[in-house]
C-alpha cells in the first residue's frame, strides 16, 4: 500500500483544499441562476484543477490547462453569455422537467463506481519519483519529457488533432453566419 | 496527510457526477455546455493521477489531446448556441422540440 502513495504531508493538505474548493465551484456552476456566475465558477474550478496538476509535477498540462481552458474557452463562453444575455433566471425555472428522475438515477450511476473502488486491484508497481521529468535516461523538465513522448510515439494523433482544429474552426465560422448565401 | 490514487479517483468521479447532473437537469444551453467542460476536466484529473501512479507519460499526452478536443468542441457548441438563439430567441433547451431549422 505504501507504493501507491502519491502525495504526503503539506502537499496532501493542499490537494485536499484544492479538491474541496473545486468540487464546491463545480456545484456552484450547476446550481447558479445567473449564467455569468456559472462561467466564473467554472473558471475557478479550472484554475484549481490546474493547481492539482502542478502538485503532481505535471507542469506542462497545468500550463496548457490555464492557457487553453481558462484563457481561451472561458473567454469564449463569456463572450457568448454576454452576447446572448439571458439574464438571471428564477430557481424554479432553472431546472428541466426531468429533474426528479435525474436525481433518482444519480445513485444508480454511483454504485458501480463504488464497487470498482472497493475491489479493483492496481498493479503493485512503485511510483517512480522522477518519471515526469525523464527524457530517455537523463533528467530534463516536464515539458521536455512530454515533448519526447508526444513527438516520437504520438506524432500521428498530434497531426490529426491539428486537422481537427481546422475543421472545428471552419464549422464554427459556418454555423455562426447569419444567413447562408445561396449558391447558384 | 497521505493521498493515494483512491482519493484522486473519488475526486475525479465526484467532479464527473456533478457535471453529469448539470447536463441532465439544467435548462440553459450554455450551462449544459459548461457542465460538459466539467466532465472533461474530471477525466483529465483522472488521467494525470493514473499517469503518476503508473509512472507513464502517456496519460499526460492524452490529457493534452483531451484539452485540444474540448477547445474545438466548445467552439462548435457555442456557434450552435448562437445559431439556436437566433432562431428561437431563447436559450431554453426544452424549446428544441422540432428537427426543423
Amino acid at each position: 500500500m505504501s507504493e501507491g502513495v502519491l502525495l504526503t504531508g503539506a502537499a496532501g493538505w493542499l490537494f485536499a483544499v484544492f479538491a474541496v474548493l473545486a468540487l464546491g465551484a463545480a456545484v456552484a456552476v450547476v446550481v447558479a441562476r445567473n449564467p455569468v456566475h456559472s462561467a466564473l465558477f467554472l473558471l475557478l474550478s479550472f484554475v484549481l484543477v490546474a493547481g492539482i496538476f502542478i502538485l503532481q509535477q505535471a507542469e506542462f498540462v497545468g500550463a496548457v490547462q490555464m492557457l487553453v481552458y481558462a484563457g481561451g474557452i472561458m473567454v469564449l463562453f463569456l463572450f457568448v453569455v454576454m452576447l446572448v444575455n439571458p439574464g438571471v433566471v428564477a430557481l424554479d425555472k432553472a431546472f428541466q422537467t426531468q429533474f426528479d428522475l435525474a436525481l433518482v438515477l444519480l445513485p444508480i450511476f454511483l454504485l458501480p463506481f463504488l464497487y470498482i473502488l472497493g475491489t479493483e486491484k492496481l498493479p503493485d508497481v512503485p511510483v517512480k519519483p522522477d518519471a515526469f521529468r525523464m527524457v530517455g535516461q537523463k533528467i530534463a523538465g516536464n515539458t521536455e519529457a512530454v515533448a519526447w513522448v508526444l513527438f516520437r510515439d504520438y506524432l500521428v494523433p498530434f497531426e490529426v488533432a491539428s486537422v481537427f482544429l481546422l475543421v472545428a474552426m471552419i464549422g464554427a465560422v459556418v454555423l455562426g453566419k447569419r444567413t447562408l448565401e445561396k449558391m447558384d | 496527510m497521505t493521498i493515494t490514487i483512491n482519493h484522486y479517483m473519488v475526486v475525479s468521479f465526484l467532479l464527473f457526477a456533478i457535471g453529469f447532473m448539470g447536463v441532465l437537469v439544467r435548462r440553459n444551453f450554455l450551462t449544459i455546455l459548461m457542465s460538459i467542460e466539467l466532465m472533461l476536466n474530471a477525466v483529465n484529473l483522472n488521467l494525470i493521477a493514473f499517469s503518476r501512479r503508473l509512472s507513464d507519460l502517456t496519460g499526460q499526452v492524452f490529457s493534452v489531446f483531451v484539452i485540444t478536443i474540448a477547445a474545438g468542441e466548445a467552439a462548435i457548441g457555442l456557434a450552435l448556441t448562437i445559431s439556436f438563439f437566433r432562431q428561437k430567441k431563447t436559450l431554453n433547451v426544452e424549446e428544441a422540440r422540432t428537427m426543423q431549422g
